[in-house]
Formats: C-alpha cells, sequence, structure tokens
C-alpha cells in the first residue's frame, strides 16, 4: 500500500478493504452525532463532566471484558450510571470536581483491576483507552448507526429547550421547562455519544471528537444552528483525514484525529484573534456578514 | 396615580419562608394594571422570595396570593422575568438576538418551523429594549448594561402582563441606571404592564414608580411613596425608631432598619 498522488486512487484502494470500509461508516456516523452532542457539551460548561463519565465508563468496560460480554455494555452501563448521577448532584456538579475526581481515581483503579484479572490484558486495556476504530465489525456500523439515530432524534426534539436552558437556566426554569429532566436527558444523551466514540477514539481521547470541534465551532459563528454544523464538519474532516492518513501511515488514527482537532483549535483561536482576551468579540472575519435566517 | 384594576396581584394575611422558618408574614397588597413598583429592603429580607412565589417555583406558607385571579402557577406565559443570577460568561459566543428568540420560543419542542415569527418578535423587543444594535453581537462581550438590556428584552419578547425585575440595576453606573430605568418605564406605560422592581437605592426610582414595597425584618409596607417613606409609617411598622430622611431634591435615605437604604448626596 502506498499513497499516489491520484487521491480517487487512493480512495479506490482504501475502499477495498472491508475494514476500512467499517472504519469509514462507523467515524462517519459518530463525527456526526459527536459534532452536535460536543456543540452542547461546551455550551453548557459540561466537558468536565462529560469527561468523567467516559472513565467510570471503562471501569465498566473493564468489568464487561472480565465478564466475557461485550465492552460496549459495560461502557453504556458505567457511563449511564455516572451520567446519572452527575445530572442529580444538579447545577451545583461544576462545583463538584474534587467528589468526581475522586470517584474517577477510584473507577480507573477499579478498571485496572478488572483488566489485570483478565487474560488478553494489554490488547483489550489499549482499545479501550485509545480506541479500535480499524476493528469495527458489520455488526458496530449498524449499532453506531442506530445510536447515532437516537441521539439526532433526541437533540432534535430537545433543541430549543436545551438551548434555552443551557444559556438562561433561571428564565427557562420559571418559564416551566423541566430542568431536572432535560438534565438527565442530555448527560444519557453525553453518556451514549461517550460510549460509541470511544471505539473510534478511546475513553482517553474522547475529548477530541466530543469536545474540540464543539469548542472550536463557538469561535467560527454566533447562531448555535450554524456552529452546530460548522461542529459537525470538523469532526467529519478530522475522523475521514485521520482514516486517511492511518492507512498510508504505521500512526494510530485516534492521534491524526486528536492532533488535527487541536490544531484546528490552534488556528481558529489565533485567526479570531482570541487568545488572552477575556471580553475581546471574535474577529470579525469568521462574522457571519448578514444575517440571512428566515 | 392610576388606580386601574387593583387586583392583578393580591396578597392576604401572606406569609413565606423557608423549611418551617417565615421569612416574612402578614403581608397584605394588591396592584392593578400598568403600576410600576419598587421593591427594596435589606440583603435576605425576603425580596427575591416574593419574586418566586409569583413565579410558582415556591409555595407560600399561609395566606393567599392571587395573579391573574389564579394562584401562581411555574410556567405563566404572562410573566416576563430577570433573575438576578445569569449564566452568561465572557466565553458564551452566541448572539443576543438568539437568547432574546428563546425567550419567545424557547419552550417548545424541536426545533423551529416558522423562524421568522419568533425572530420578527425579538427584533421587535430588542427595539423596545434599545438593543437593536445589539442584536448580533456575543453574549459574552457584552457590558452590565447591554446585558440588562438584552435580559430585558428577552423578558418583554413573549408579551408579558407582569413584569419581574430582580437587581437590574446592580452593577450599573448612574447613566446606565438612568437608561434602563427609562425602558423599564416606557414598557410600563405603552404596554400597561405591570412591574415590580427589586432594587438596593430607592432614590433613581422614584420619579418612575407609584408604590414602594418595602420590606424588612419580616414584614412588608406597600404604598405610594410618599405614604410609605416617612419616620412615622416605618417606625410603626417595625416597631424601632425609623429615620426617614429627605433631601430638597426629593432623595430619600432611611435609617434605623439593620442597613440604610438610599442615599443623600
Amino acid at each position: 500500500m502506498s499513497i499516489s498522488l491520484n487521491l480517487i486512487a487512493d480512495l479506490q484502494q482504501i475502499w477495498q478493504y472491508q475494514f476500512m470500509q467499517h472504519a469509514i461508516e462507523a467515524g462517519t456516523l459518530t463525527a456526526l452525532f459527536a459534532g452536535v452532542t460536543g456543540y452542547f457539551i461546551v455550551l453548557r460548561r459540561s466537558a468536565f463532566t462529560a469527561h468523567a463519565f467516559s472513565e467510570i465508563g471503562f471501569a465498566g468496560a473493564a468489568w464487561a471484558v472480565l465478564s466475557g460480554i461485550s465492552p460496549l455494555i459495560g461502557l453504556l452501563l458505567g457511563s449511564n450510571l455516572g451520567g446519572l448521577a452527575i445530572a442529580l448532584l444538579g447545577r451545583r456538579a461544576a462545583n463538584r470536581d474534587t467528589q468526581i475526581r475522586i470517584v474517577l481515581a477510584f473507577s480507573l483503579g477499579l478498571g485496572l483491576l478488572f483488566l489485570s484479572l483478565y487474560a488478553g490484558y494489554a490488547t483489550e486495556t489499549y482499545s479501550i483507552l485509545f480506541g479500535e476504530i480499524l476493528g469495527v465489525s458489520y455488526d458496530q456500523v449498524i449499532e453506531t448507526f442506530i445510536a447515532g439515530a437516537a441521539i439526532q432524534v433526541g437533540i432534535g426534539f430537545m433543541y430549543r429547550p436545551l438551548l434555552f436552558a443551557s444559556l438562561d437556566e433561571d428564565v427557562a426554569e420559571a418559564k416551566g421547562m423541566p430542568m431536572l429532566a432535560l438534565g438527565i436527558a442530555f448527560m444519557i444523551i453525553v453518556a451514549v455519544a461517550v460510549s460509541f466514540s470511544v471505539q473510534v477514539t478511546g475513553v482517553l481521547l474522547v475529548f477530541s471528537l466530543m469536545v474540540t470541534p464543539g469548542a472550536t465551532a463557538q469561535y467560527l459563528s454566533r447562531r448555535p444552528s450554524r456552529a452546530i454544523a460548522a461542529s459537525v464538519i470538523i469532526a467529519l474532516a478530522a475522523t475521514w483525514i485521520g482514516l486517511f492518513l492511518a492507512f498510508y501511515t504505521p500512526y494510530p488514527v485516534s492521534f491524526f484525529i486528536t492532533g488535527e482537532v487541536f490544531g484546528f483549535y490552534l488556528l481558529v483561536r489565533l485567526v479570531s484573534g482570541s487568545f488572552g482576551q477575556e471580553k475581546a468579540s471574535p474577529a470579525g472575519i469568521l462574522r457571519p456578514p448578514v444575517d440571512r435566517s428566515g | 396615580m392610576t388606580e386601574g384594576q387593583s387586583n392583578l396581584i393580591t396578597a392576604e394575611n401572606l406569609s413565606a419562608g423557608y423549611s418551617g422558618r417565615a421569612i416574612w408574614s402578614d403581608v397584605n397588597f394588591a396592584f392593578g394594571k400598568g403600576e410600576f413598583v419598587a421593591v427594596i429592603g435589606p440583603n435576605g429580607a425576603g425580596k427575591t422570595t416574593l419574586f418566586r412565589l409569583l413565579l410558582g417555583l415556591q409555595h407560600p406558607m399561609s395566606g393567599h396570593l392571587g395573579i391573574f385571579g389564579a394562584t401562581p402557577s411555574r410556567g405563566n406565559p404572562h410573566i416576563g422575568y430577570v433573575p438576578q443570577r445569569h449564566t452568561i460568561d465572557a466565553d458564551t459566543n452566541v448572539e443576543c438576538l438568539e437568547l432574546v428568540r428563546l425567550g419567545f420560543s424557547g419552550t417548545h419542542w424541536g426545533f423551529n418551523p416558522v423562524a421568522h415569527r419568533d425572530r420578527d418578535a425579538a427584533l421587535a423587543a430588542l427595539e423596545d429594549a434599545d438593543a437593536t444594535d445589539l442584536a448580533h453581537r456575543p453574549l459574552g462581550a457584552l457590558s452590565g448594561g447591554e446585558l440588562q438590556r438584552i435580559f430585558l428584552a428577552e423578558a418583554l419578547v413573549s408579551n408579558p402582563d407582569v413584569l419581574l425585575l430582580d437587581e437590574p440595576l446592580s452593577n450599573l453606573d448612574i447613566r446606565r441606571e438612568t437608561e434602563l430605568l427609562h425602558l423599564v418605564n416606557n414598557a410600563v406605560r405603552t404596554r400597561g404592564v405591570t412591574a415590580l422592581l427589586i432594587a438596593h437605592n430607592i432614590n433613581p426610582l422614584l420619579p418612575h414608580i407609584n408604590k414602594v414595597m418595602y420590606v424588612a425584618n419580616g414584614r412588608m409596607a406597600t404604598g405610594p411613596p410618599h405614604e410609605v417613606l416617612t419616620s412615622e409609617t416605618l417606625t410603626q411598622l417595625y416597631g424601632v425608631q425609623v429615620e426617614v430622611l429627605k433631601d430638597p431634591h426629593g432623595n430619600v435615605a432611611i435609617i434605623g432598619v439593620e442597613e440604610h437604604h438610599g442615599d443623600l448626596p
């Protein structure tokens, strides 16, 4: 396998391999829901809590491996339980980073124990921590499709109340929005999104698809609908380019994805001149010149 | 001034508090359509509690509270609310128009099928709040006075009959304070809205308000400012010597109830 100057020929070559087909399909589906979910995670300042249950999910996945069931089940169980607990803690959750960290340290330790009890220790640990997109099966693609569809429908349904609750919690509450239910529903969506993103990026790198595109997109548009579109495009581009590069090099996909989104984040912040300026408005060049929402 | 129907908001022997402990009790008042009421008093006296009762976020301990002829319930679309606390910070890079639109349709599920309706309503509300020029600015980049105008637009956009404003003047300099009060006053006069505004200093409000509600030490005094803001009324109500000082410009300072409210220049 060597890269040519003909992009079409390269892509045809990649598509010949079934594992690459599955990787591209799963990666695309993941980028779609990760980009959308990521925008809300950043808007709601939930990045830390979102990461928290990816690590709780790690303990769940490790337990599942030990028990001989799919790591995905364990991830879903662990991250959903974590998400539910954090949602029930409510708006003060952000101030409980010490408590959350303490629980996280323990859950990572538990995960380590489960994996050390398991014979296939090294490979399983590696794939849970850093992702294994090149080993995705057809069934996993279908699972990812179903989960992705559920996530998109869920966020689509909650779209306006979720935006409202994220931007102005007290007014939304006074207007009768079910804040606790919204918080729990969103945390469950994030837990599912994290669990399915893990097969692409792994537990440790889940932020590269779940948070960095959303954070970058906030500098690109002040209109949520456009920022969400930007977030999805960044996640998609990073996944596709990452898979392409990984196919022709000996380096892991996850590295390319994290590198691309990080590089683009830095670039956008440099261009928008938002480094170190607390109250600065992002630069005019990135601002939509006329508002055309109809 | 305008008497209107003095029954838009009514309280009879109303008591409120948290976990069995009353914060104020046996309160009676009635506010009609188009009245502008200043709610003043020390920190922790229960001013915000009154708003929470009206919004249906909290229930009275005893007595009766009525709004639009019914008991308060959460999510009343006829109330516009500006809370004291907001989640907006410098990192919030969302344009102001979006927040005002959410004030109009943010409680509806799903996407917006007819976006121009809430967009038009939001632009009209921004104009009423003298904030048209802020429509496409990011929320995080606004000054305190600009933010308060956006919050006012967000509250006005649903065309409410009652406006509850919780300390909108805090952190504003005198010029911004005057500007915002004029905007609220305009909404009261042109839309016939009944506005309750919590503030620390009564003096900038005096030219605009019909009534004042003085909350302190578990009691409330309500009525036109010239009746409530006298040494006799407040001394009688609180049972301790309270002095209301007035300067030649009509500014008042209340001395003797925990803190003093108002500044004589």
